[in-house]
């Protein structure tokens, strides 16, 4: 590092950058700068989670019936269980980065390049379990009625068990074809239409008299309230007026399209740190391959990335606590 | 920087003590999460349940472990982590406070019935 720097020839005065208050090389002390700065930015996406969530504080989604995917145990109920074992890959990669550090420490090349080359697969396997993560999200499970305020009707039985669209619909033959841009006004199409129309829904829902409707509201306990089956009829046959599958940033079929545009945002904001993380990583790995920190004398570099590294994991500890927990 | 490579011992002991610690708080965490226990969930202390208090003490716990055994917080020197640690604590809690209060009220506004939203 001194190599980079042009002598001054007043090294020895205080104000010629002679003695170092915080003992800290100027990167290392940019690095905890920046990621205090980054801290700050993941700490307004949170904390403007949590204001819509204390505004819609009893309509909120529950996270146990959103996140409830488990890889090859279809519908199987598994809520927490992928994302806890996310939270361990993340954790067991910070782990073997502060090892990789340690050993940098003591100047052991070896050791630094097998504890990075783990860190960099941890990451790999929790980007790609955070892709899958959004993929169940974006395709959903159920599916749901919209209302014309917005609001989510969803269909239980009378158990309370949740029940699919496609179990429900009777189909209707009047087909109603997608507008697609070669008809009408020019260059203007929709979006693909839902595999069901309401009105085939509401045949299903008229024929099949053990079904209820489940609304956003959370009762005292917490859990979602069930409606009577006349009160369910009369807000299907007024309110309804759309179908929604899957969440994207507009419709939601878990509760209110806030829920999914938090999650896409922050849980995407986190993912891209965690995928440059990893390109970073394998940028000082490739360098420690080299020896350039060997011919340094000093691996200092890997300690840089190695904070950005846990600075990731930290603020997972926060998104799992705030998006999945509470 | 030479007076770290001078006197330094391998922390692998405390490495993989600070990971069994994070390790055991995130079980916890996760058995709560699924179990949610009764008591926890109908105790309400500040307008908030207990249970979830517990969550963000823990999740504050594992974030200073994090914070000062692997990034290595408490090997700096003071006027560092203060500038670090203060800053953001004090920033952080400010906008956490004002949003949180603001969003309470725009709630009591929503469920007083001067907006119609469900429908």
């Amino acid at each position: 590092m001194d190599t980079a720097v042009t002598k001054t020839g007043t090294e020895g005065k205080i104000w010629g950058g002679g003695n170092q208050p915080l003992k800290a090389s100027y990167g290392k002390m940019m690095m905890w700068f920046f990621i205090l700065s980054d801290a700050l930015t993941f700490s307004g996406f949170l904390a403007a989670y949590g204001f819509s969530r204390f505004k819609f504080i009893d309509s909120w989604p529950i996270a146990d019936e959103v996140f409830n995917h488990f890889p090859f145990l279809h519908g199987v109920d598994a809520p927490m269980y992928y994302v806890a074992l996310m939270t361990f890959i993340l954790i067991f990669s910070s782990v073997t980065m502060v090892l990789a550090v340690d050993a940098g420490h003591h100047m052991k090349k070896n050791k630094v390049i097998i504890y990075m080359f783990w860190t960099i697969i941890g990451g790999l396997i929790f980007v790609g379990s955070q892709a899958w993560e959004w993929k169940n999200f974006i395709k959903g499970e159920y599916g749901a009625v919209e209302t014309k305020g917005g609001q989510i009707l969803q269909f239980v039985d009378k158990d309370g068990h949740r029940v699919a669209l496609d179990e429900i619909a009777i189909p209707i033959t009047d087909v109603r074809e997608q507008h697609q841009d070669k008809n009408g006004i020019w260059y203007d199409s929709e979006n693909t239409l839902p595999t069901y129309t309401v009105n085939e829904v509401k045949a299903g829902f008229v024929k099949n008299t053990d079904l209820l409707i489940r609304t956003q509201q959370l009762t005292e306990t917490g859990e979602k309230t069930v409606l009577s089956r006349e009160e369910s009829l009369r807000r299907l046959n007024t309110d309804a007026v759309g179908i929604v599958e899957g969440a994207n940033l507009i419709h939601n079929e878990y509760g209110t399209p806030l829920f999914a545009n938090f999650f896409f945002f922050i849980t995407g904001f986190h993912g891209f740190h965690v995928f440059s993380g990893v390109i970073i990583n394998i940028i000082i790995f490739i360098n420690v391959i080299l020896g350039t920190y060997e011919r340094r004398k000093n691996y200092e570099m890997v300690e840089k990335v190695g904070l950005y590294w846990h600075f990731v994991d930290l603020v997972w500890v926060f998104v799992f606590t705030f998006f999945y927990l509470v | 920087m030479a007076h770290d490579t001078a006197h330094h011992e391998s922390n692998n002991k405390r490495i993989w003590n600070v990971f069994i610690i994070l390790s055991v708080i995130t079980i916890v965490e996760v058995i709560l999460g699924i179990i949610k226990p009764a008591f926890l969930v109908e105790t309400y202390l500040v307008s908030m349940k207990l249970l979830n208090w517990i969550f963000i003490i823990l999740t504050i716990w594992k974030a200073y472990y994090i914070t000062w055994a692997f990034m290595h917080m408490e090997g700096e020197t003071k006027g560092l982590r203060r500038s670090v640690v203060w800053t953001a604590i004090f920033l952080i809690c400010y906008l956490i406070f004002i949003l949180l209060t603001e969003g309470d009220y725009i709630y009591e506004v929503f469920k007083s019935g001067y907006k119609s939203w469900d429908f």
